[in-house]
């Protein structure tokens, strides 16, 4: 788990992250969260494309459990929690109505082919270069912002690897 | 108990050894058999064939269109942010390693949301990836009938608010310049096999 925290701590600084975002609860809980956020960006959409996707990295290293509950953009009315799966060669997007849970001493990844944070209508193309605004909403870590720069749409998916047949 | 010998130790050490090298040599000739031969051969009742579609400038786009070349076709929707960009990234990133034989396939992405994508938006979408990529869409009647001879799986689901998301084929089909099937890479399928298998679809 260490070696795994370590590993993504600093694949984030490798790939020129912003230094990571750190949530802390509120005074008011009784067990203090913290959970810092990682390789966030979100991906270039075309002019006419009104959704657009952004992925990031949650790491809670607290002892207590936390929980994803939404999140919300100025660049686009609806921010929905979405999720990809893979079924016989046909690819299925669902929202997740519960959240992301975010376990105690874990890592949660999103990342291409696997969850993503979804704005739907946007109020203009995400350019590269541009970063877009996100808070985030934690059930005990609170309110949690973060910064996601736009990656150009052809720069992505290198480091997601597909490494499923090394032989 | 006693009335036949063992075998000594010797010789089940070297039978081991005998059925390994027989294994190994099995299994060897049924890699390299896989990785020389192609995996489907054009066919006539496979899936693939002639079509007929929209390009980005309204005009009619057919199997003549695509020049006599052998090409990659996927279908997807400019609305899906994470599967159809990854998949025609990852093609535009292959062909730019295959340098000069990266120009002897088309590379074609058929928007299946005509409701969503009009042919210009579809246009722009795919001149974002850097590479050239032929945009094209249809009516509904052109496009169930290339999901159908193509084989590619197409539902919309609708989605709470009256938008619809669509849940469809994630691989990229490998044609030859006749519209026969070739061969598919998967969507998780590494670079590198992947680009075996366009090697393949040029050579
Ligand atoms: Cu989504």
């Amino acid at each position: 788990m260490i070696m795994r925290l370590a590993a993504t701590l600093m694949l984030a600084t490798l790939t020129g992250a912003a230094s990571p975002a750190f949530a802390h609860a509120g005074h008011h809980t009784a067990a203090r969260q913290t959970i810092a956020i990682t390789n966030a960006w979100a991906r270039e959409t075309a002019p006419a494309q009104v959704n657009g996707g952004g992925f990031l990295t949650f790491t809670n290293k607290g002892k207590v459990a936390d929980r994803l509950v939404s999140a919300s953009s100025p660049v686009a009315p609806t921010v929905q929690l979405h999720t990809m799966s893979m079924d016989g060669g046909v690819m299925r997007m669902r929202e997740l109505p519960d959240g992301i849970p975010v376990p105690a001493q874990s890592v949660v990844e999103l990342k291409p082919g696997g969850m993503h944070i979804m704005f739907i209508g946007l109020k203009a193309p995400l350019k590269p270069g541009q970063s877009v605004a996100l808070t985030l909403r934690f059930e005990k870590a609170g309110l949690v912002k973060v910064a996601m720069p736009v990656h150009a749409i052809a720069d992505i998916g290198q480091n997601m690897g597909g490494g499923h047949d090394h032989h | 108990m006693t009335t036949t010998k063992p075998p000594s130790r010797g010789a089940f050490i070297w039978g081991g050894l005998l059925l390994a090298a027989l294994a190994f040599g099995l299994g060897l000739a049924a890699y390299l058999g896989s990785e020389v031969k192609p995996q489907a051969n054009a066919q006539s009742d496979g899936p693939g064939g002639p079509f007929t579609l929209v390009a980005s400038d309204g005009k009619p786009f057919t199997l003549a269109n695509v020049g006599g070349k052998p090409y990659a076709i996927y279908f997807g929707f400019t609305r899906c942010p994470d599967v159809c960009p990854t998949s025609l990234a990852k093609m535009a990133r292959l062909r730019a390693r295959m340098g000069k034989d990266g120009e002897k396939f088309a590379m074609l992405f058929v928007s299946v949301d005509p409701g969503h994508d009009k042919p210009k938006d579809i246009g722009q979408y795919v001149t974002l990836f850097g590479t050239p990529i032929i945009g094209l869409t249809g009516s509904e009647a052109q496009l169930a009938a290339i999901e159908k001879s193509y084989g590619v799986y197409v539902a919309k689901v609708p989605q709470p608010g009256g938008d619809y998301t669509i849940d469809h084929t994630a691989a990229i089909y490998l044609m030859d310049a006749r519209g026969g099937f070739q061969n598919m890479i998967g969507h998780d399928e590494s670079d590198d096999a992947a680009l075996a298998k366009l090697k393949q679809l040029v050579g």
